[in-house]
């Protein structure tokens, strides 16, 4: 069972917010048609510039872009949009603090066949090491929309992850009709006293799956928390399901070090509860279809399960 | 301003580059001096700015790409007008907003931060597209080391600003022939720069970058340039002015001590009064 991908919200928003806003420019790498900016370059083929593949140039030319007004939103697949050109990120759009949106699509191991090489586990922490820059990950595609706005109403730098493999919708449907997205802002999706499950992007609905079967089936009883913002996260809401809850545990398509688990592990360090990160362990991806991997290394709602069962008491 | 007061305004711009280095005990001398005539013509004939308007959206831009330059930049912007030439003696200080590379957030008259080498030839290209899509007459101008053209992404901005036609985009090349490590040769040059530009599709110029009429006719003839992008590759002496400076590696990034910036001072003295 797949939903919509979050690229495919985020190619979509881009085309909105491109009617209304004259001053959004998009930039590809040669990858329009799998970062769905591909949309935006039909509609408005005026303020589409594909740079070719040169990851590097298109992110200064995307600094270039912003210091005369424009709103530049950069695509790429997440290892060449955080990773090939780290330090462009931080050194033309971090450091100067430059208007622009990274919209990076295919982050994770749900990339898939691609395999390793293809499969970024390491953007968010990349991205959360530079000064000022916000870091989120939607964890489906009304989220995605909603993030993508929220994106170009802030002033500053941005960097989204988008997937792209497809999961059941998290939220329900009319969701953000009547609601902005809250850039640092967590929701708490379902509640539990046992502890707390914080996730972020793309299995965020197998947490709350695995939350609701686990007390099902005799517990524990989990609250789940949705973390679309890894960087500024929400202090407050962790350290309240901390101190409610009394252990915490994260799940992330990302290595277990430097992202969503790490900034977890700095909100409640002052006041402490027992933390237990799941996601990547230290080694690289693989080739095969998405779900298997997803299953593979645990990250859909039984593999999620397990690791509940396992460590909260 | 006429020939002989340009060259003097850069014999000024010299001294001032010296005092700031020689205040910071640190910095980039070397390659500052050598691209003087350049940044006294960029900023007192050819670009369209006002000091009293550094945000005006319609200003010429300037990029420096070779960020270490920074010395010189920041003398030809204080001299320009931009912030007193008495704070360039606060280079690189704890607390001072004239910071060690080109800082857009802090210092007027910066239109982009700089320093990673390769990174200002794009954001100069972003520039110059802005201006493009705006349909705005601004022109953009980039100054790129002779040894920061071995990085990889110049050659990817120079493709991009040839395949889109960017004739309101003008590189500058300062090739002094001397890098950190050694001449270009001992290192890994990137010469001949203007054959390598003119197959990304710019029209390509190779002048003397510390004659000042040459430099007036190069940039006017990158202004006459339409459809392709001008690249000027402005050959230099490192060091240009102060006599042990002059082609020595060894002064890319270090500052005199008190007698070697005496002497440096005189130097320069001595050819302001023959001016």
């Amino acid at each position: 069972m797949s939903g919509i991908a979050t690229r495919e919200a985020y190619g979509k928003t881009l085309v909105e917010l491109g009617k209304e806003h004259s001053d959004i420019v998009v930039l590809d790498a040669d990858l329009a048609n799998a970062t769905k900016t591909q949309y935006f370059k039909d509609a408005f083929p005026d303020r589409f510039f594909d740079c070719g593949i040169a990851e590097a140039d298109m992110t200064g030319i995307a600094a270039g872009l912003s210091t005369c007004g424009k709103v530049p939103f950069m695509s790429s697949f997440a290892m060449f949009a955080s990773g090939r050109n780290y330090e462009q990120v931080r050194n033309s759009i971090g450091y100067p603090g430059l208007n622009v949106k990274i919209g990076a699509t295919h982050g994770g191991i749900s990339v898939g066949e691609d395999g390793a090489t293809h499969q970024c586990l390491e953007d968010f922490s990349l991205m959360r090491g530079i000064p000022g820059m916000t870091v989120m990950c939607p964890s489906d595609a009304a989220e995605a929309k909603a993030m993508t706005i929220a994106a170009y109403e802030h002033e500053g730098p941005v960097y989204m992850r988008f997937s792209r493999f497809g999961v059941p919708e998290v939220h329900a449907e009319g969701h953000y009709n009547n609601k902005k997205f809250e850039i640092g802002r967590g929701e708490i999706l379902r509640k539990g006293t046992d502890a707390a499950i914080v996730a972020t992007g793309l299995p965020v609905g197998a947490a709350l799956e695995a939350a609701k079967a686990l007390a099902a089936n005799g517990g524990p009883d989990c609250m789940v928390i949705n973390m679309p913002t890894i960087k500024p996260i929400d202090r407050e809401l962790l350290q309240k399901a901390a101190a409610e809850t009394g252990e915490i545990v994260t799940v992330e398509e990302h290595w277990i070090s430097g992202g969503l688990g790490s900034a977890v592990l700095e909100a409640i360090a002052e006041n402490p509860v027992p933390v237990y990160r799941h996601g990547i362990d230290d080694t690289f991806g693989e080739s095969g279809p998405a779900a298997e991997l997803l299953h593979k290394y645990g990250l859909d709602a039984e593999g999620i399960a397990a690791f509940v069962k396992e460590h909260v008491k | 301003m006429d020939f002989t007061e340009l060259k003097r305004m850069a014999n000024e711009v010299r001294k001032s580059t010296l005092t700031s280095v020689y205040y910071a005990k640190c910095g980039h001398p070397g390659g500052s001096l050598g691209a003087c005539d350049i940044f006294t013509y960029l900023f007192f004939e050819e670009l369209h700015i006002d000091p009293k308007k550094p945000q005006d959206p319609d200003r010429d831009r300037f990029v420096l790409s070779k960020g270490h330059c920074a010395p010189g930049y920041y003398s030809a912007l204080a001299h320009r007008g931009f912030f007193p030439v008495e704070d360039l003696k606060t280079l690189r200080h704890t607390g001072s907003y004239l910071q060690g590379h080109p800082d857009m957030k802090h210092i007027p008259g910066v239109d982009m931060s700089s320093g990673s080498l390769g990174q200002g030839i794009s954001a100069a290209v972003g520039m110059a597209l802005a201006g493009k899509l705006d349909r705005k007459d601004y022109r953009v101008y980039t100054l790129l080391g002779d040894g920061e053209s071995e990085e990889g992404q110049v050659w990817e901005a120079a493709m991009f600003a040839g395949n889109h036609h960017l004739d309101n985009l003008c590189v500058i090349v300062d090739w002094n022939g001397l890098q950190i490590d050694g001449t270009l040769d001992e290192v890994n040059s990137p010469v001949p720069l203007d054959k390598k530009f003119e197959a990304f599709g710019f029209h390509t110029l190779l002048i003397d970058g510390n004659d000042m009429e040459a430099l007036a006719k190069a940039f006017a003839e990158a202004r006459e340039t339409k459809g392709v992008p001008t690249a000027i590759v402005a050959k230099t002496v490192k060091g240009k002015g102060v006599s042990y400076m002059e082609n020595a590696c060894e002064w890319h990034g270090k500052a005199p001590g008190e007698d070697l910036y005496k002497v440096g001072m005189a130097d320069l003295e001595k050819i302001g009064a023959a001016l």
